[in-house]
C-alpha cells in the first residue's frame, strides 16, 4: 500500500506545511476543490491541536503525519507524543476547550468530523494523542 | 495580509491568504486596537480574498465580535470564499454576525 510520512516540529509555521503535504499527496485521487479543502481544514486542526494542547507550544517536539491512499479514500493520521486527553468524549465536544483565554474556538474536533468522512481518536494521558481521518474521493 | 479602513460610518477590515494559528496573534493585536479606537458605527469583515481558515478564525472573530459588542457596534462578514463560508457555517457563527 503507498503510503508517506511527514514529520515536522511544533512550530505553528509547519501548520500550513503539513496541510499543504497531505493535500498534495491527496491530488493522486483527484479530488474536487471542496474534498482538497476539507482535507486541508481538517489536517489543520489535528497539527494545531498537537501543537496547542499536546505539546503547549513546546516547539522542541515532533508531530508525526502519515497519509496512504486505499482504493477512493485517503487515510490519514497525526500523532504526537504529548499530554494526552484524560476525557475524550468530553474533548469532543462542540465548543469544549480547555484554554478559552486563548480564544480557542473548542470547534476542531468538530470541524474534523464534519469534513472529514471518519475521524477517530486514541489517547493516553501523558503519552499522547493519535488522530485517524479518512475521506472518500468522489 | 490585512488591510482596513473606515468609510460611511464602516469599519472594513480585509484579511487575506491563509488564517491560522501561526498569524493568529499578529492580527487580534493588531485588529483589538483598531476595534478599540472607535470612530466608526459598524465592523465588517471582508473575507473574500481569504483563502484558507481553520477553527483558529472562528476563534478570533469571536473575541473581535466581543470587543464590538462591548462597544455596541455590531459586525457582519462579506463575501466568505467558499472554504471559509464552510468553517462558518459550521461553527454557527452567523447566528451572531451576518453574511453580508
Amino acid at each position: 500500500m503507498d503510503k508517506i510520512v511527514l514529520i515536522v516540529k511544533a512550530l505553528p509555521e509547519n501548520e500550513c506545511f503539513a496541510r499543504s503535504v497531505i493535500a498534495a499527496y491527496a491530488t493522486r485521487l483527484n479530488p474536487s476543490m471542496e474534498e482538497v479543502s476539507d482535507i486541508k481544514t481538517a489536517v489543520s486542526e489535528a497539527v494545531t491541536n498537537a501543537i496547542v494542547h499536546a505539546y503547549n507550544n513546546d516547539a522542541e517536539k515532533d508531530i508525526r503525519l502519515t497519509a496512504s491512499i486505499e482504493g477512493n479514500t485517503l487515510w490519514v493520521s497525526v500523532e504526537d507524543t504529548g499530554v494526552g486527553i484524560p476525557n475524550i468524549v468530553e474533548a469532543m465536544k462542540d465548543f469544549y476547550t480547555t484554554k478559552p483565554s486563548e480564544e480557542r474556538s473548542g470547534l476542531g474536533f468538530t470541524i474534523m468530523g464534519t469534513f472529514m468522512s471518519t475521524l477517530q481518536v486514541q489517547s493516553v494521558v501523558g503519552e499522547g494523542t493519535t488522530v485517524v481521518m479518512s475521506k472518500v474521493i468522489g | 495580509m490585512i488591510h482596513y479602513e473606515v468609510s460611511k460610518g464602516v469599519l472594513n477590515i480585509k484579511i487575506g491568504g491563509e488564517l491560522d494559528h501561526s498569524v493568529a496573534t499578529t492580527i487580534k493585536e493588531r485588529l483589538d486596537k483598531v476595534i478599540r479606537g472607535g470612530g466608526y458605527e459598524m465592523v465588517v469583515f471582508d473575507f473574500s480574498d481569504l483563502q484558507f481558515m481553520d477553527s483558529t478564525g472562528v476563534g478570533l472573530l469571536l473575541g473581535r465580535y466581543k470587543t464590538a459588542k462591548s462597544m455596541a457596534k455590531p459586525v457582519a462578514i462579506f463575501r466568505p470564499s467558499a472554504p471559509v463560508d464552510k468553517v462558518l457555517k459550521v461553527s454557527g457563527i452567523y447566528s451572531i454576525m451576518p453574511k453580508i
